[in-house]
């Protein structure tokens, strides 16, 4: 099976965010970067999937500037055979935009599955996968917890809200990743080693309009918490008194 | 004057709160602008048709109604096919979706068919000028972004809760429209709706959310979990992702970085240390309230209550003191 797993460089969630002096991006000095969550998920599914099979080739694809290479040699490490660097001055806000630029690339590829995160932990939009598959015009299903390919057919599982739903659909296909398919596996010193000399195609990549501008980046209040209030059973009844009076919860 | 539009979500023939949310904000768009129309879509089994009175009572104007014993389930394709039809058959400003399981899955397909932006799980929204301008929150939630989208229509997916919704009752026209596909000629095929405990409240919609932790030490502890939810009356239960990979739990349950991001009125974080990747899906609870043994555990630095203690021995205390103050309410 041919496929391609779509990721996107983010900054490491344990970060302190600090917002940046123009107001609308946060500071990146001294920030972690790293393959985002769901992302990392996709690439350990597509591996799986070719390990199962036996045969097959993987491609990896990040669109932003040359930073995303770091990220882009992390998943050949991992396993990935070949990398493409959509090489763009900056990530737009608008994830048409980025649908846009992926769908351009893998249109023609020859891919019998595309894989995305769930979401890009980052901008948290839910949208880049289903939308480049629709550009694509080929079959979807988002945010799978589970999935299965055999003969040419994908059959895959959804966590609603208390519920589930199952999905059946023929490749070629793009599928969006939710955790539980797969923890993504740490890169071996053999892998590191192997990645440098895999292929790492770079690509200029023309971003369309951005319909989505930021306009403002704030941090949310932060919480005054730390109110230890007691010790054991003895301190329910205190407990019980401020959520009645004073949180009103009860 | 614009018009707004609203994708009413719904669920084995029975309409989601988040559906009606959307309804609201349509109509707070179309009366902020002077008062446009509300138009709102209902796609389901026959008998979805049942719900347009529903929907008008929350203020839409036209109440569309796609019924077709292909589409008990959620077919991804034929709704989003028929939403993009609907949409583009109407002027409208804004057209609103639910962030939910369902409207994250539809939303973005709609928008990349009608070539338009999405502002995708939007906790505010407000119209400016020609843009309409919406928050959004990013990594995590800790950071919230102010996004100004333009071009029309503008799609937002509404985060739940984010607006309530209120009754404003209309005389609305109902218009029964066909599917803009044949149900039986998707390539994407739902084959089954595997139904939770439907008595259960989901984690996204419970007032009050009681979680565990690996502090509760073994899976049947959690019984005591469930029996402080049930003192409560309208509480849901969470738990952390080493609860869920032990199996302890089903993944469905996990709330964090990775799982549910919820903000109840009250959260209830029985044995859990307080990881960055936890408290990113639940730092926005009105009130926390941890029980821990350990003094130390970061969970206590988000707080507003903190109890150390055992947890085994706390919570059938609290269970007992909860219920008996909703009692004698
Ligand atoms: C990429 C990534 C994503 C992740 N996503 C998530 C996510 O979405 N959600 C999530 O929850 N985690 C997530 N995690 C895992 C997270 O880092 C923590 O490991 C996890 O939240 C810990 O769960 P816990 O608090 O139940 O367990 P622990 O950290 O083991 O804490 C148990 C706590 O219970 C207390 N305790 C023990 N016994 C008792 C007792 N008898 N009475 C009272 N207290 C007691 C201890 O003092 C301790 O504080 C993620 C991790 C990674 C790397
Ligand atoms: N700049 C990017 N390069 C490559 N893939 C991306 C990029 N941005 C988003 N994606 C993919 O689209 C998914 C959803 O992103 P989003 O809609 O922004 O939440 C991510 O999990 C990635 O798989």
């Amino acid at each position: 099976m041919k496929m391609a797993v779509c990721i996107k460089r983010a900054a490491d969630m344990e970060t302190r965010f600090k917002i940046a002096a123009n107001g609308t991006s946060v500071d990146e000095t001294g920030v972690k970067f790293d393959i985002a969550d769901f992302d990392g998920f996709a690439v350990e599914a597509a591996l799986q999937l070719k390990e199962k099979d036996g045969a097959g080739e993987v491609t990896v694809v990040s669109l932003g500037p040359d930073t995303v290479q770091e990220t882009l040699r992390k998943a050949l490490s991992m396993g990935a055979d070949k990398a493409v660097h959509l090489k763009a001055d900056a990530v737009p806000a608008d994830a048409l935009a980025i649908a846009r630029v992926l769908a351009a690339e893998l249109k023609g590829g020859g891919y019998d599955l595309v894989l995305f995160g769930r979401m890009a932990i980052d901008a948290a939009n839910q949208s880049v996968g289903p939308m480049t598959a629709e550009l694509l015009g080929v079959p979807c299903v988002s945010a799978a917890s589970q999935l299965t390919i055999a003969n040419g057919r994908g059959t895959a599982r959804r966590e609603l809200e208390g519920a589930a739903e199952l999905l059946e659909f023929p490749l070629p296909a793009v599928v969006t990743i939710d955790e539980g398919i797969a923890r993504p596996r740490l890169p071996s010193l053999k892998g590191i080693m192997a990645a440098k000399k895999k292929p790492l195609e770079v690509k200029p990549s023309q971003v369309g309009e951005s319909r989505v501008k930021i306009t403002k980046m704030e941090l949310p209040p932060e919480r005054t918490g730390g109110r230890i209030i007691g010790e054991g059973p003895a301190a329910v009844p205190e407990l019980v008194r401020l959520l009645q009076t004073e949180a009103k919860v009860l | 004057m614009a018009n707004a539009f609203a994708f009413v979500e719904s669920r084995g023939g029975e309409l989601r709160r988040v559906g009606l949310e959307a309804v609201t904000a349509a109509r707070q768009l179309a009366d902020g602008t002077g008062g446009g129309d509300v138009h709102a879509l209902v796609i389901g089994a026959p008998g979805i048709a049942t719900k347009a009175e529903m929907i008008a009572a929350h203020g839409a104007d036209v109440v569309e109604v796609v019924e077709h014993p292909g589409l008990a389930l959620y077919s991804p394709e034929v709704v989003a096919a028929t939403a993009a039809a609907r949409i583009g058959a109407g002027t409208y400003r804004a057209a609103f979706f639910s962030a939910s399981a369902q409207g994250r899955d539809l939303a973005p397909r709609v928008a990349a068919k009608l070539g338009v932006a999405l502002g995708a799980d939007v906790t505010a929204f407000e119209t400016s000028g020609d843009a309409i301008v919406v928050r959004h929150p990013v990594n995590t939630g800790k950071v919230i972004a102010t996004l100004t989208i333009t071009g029309t229509p503008v799609l937002v997916s509404l985060r739940p809760g984010a607006v309530t919704a209120t009754r404003a009752p209309r005389t609305a026209r109902t218009e029964t429209i066909a599917p803009a596909m044949d149900p039986g000629s998707a390539r994407v095929v739902p084959t089954e709706l595997l139904a939770g405990n439907t008595a259960k409240l989901d984690l996204g919609e419970a007032p009050v959310i009681v979680s565990g932790g690996r502090g509760l030490r073994a899976p049947e502890n959690f019984k005591l979990v469930e029996d402080l939810a049930s003192a409560f009356g309208n509480a849901a239960v969470g738990a952390t992702r080493a609860v869920t990979d032990d199996g302890w739990r089903p993944h469905t349950d996990q709330i964090g970085q990775t799982g549910r991001l919820v903000s109840p009125d009250l959260y209830v974080a029985c044995g859990i240390s307080g990881a960055i990747q936890h408290l990113a899906g639940m730092r926005t609870s009105k009130t926390i309230v941890a029980i821990n043994k350990d003094r130390e555990a970061p969970i206590f630095k988000i707080a507003d209550y903190g109890v150390v203690g055992d947890v085994l021995e706390v919570l059938p205390v609290l269970t007992d003191a909860v219920r008996k103050a909703k009692h004698s309410h």
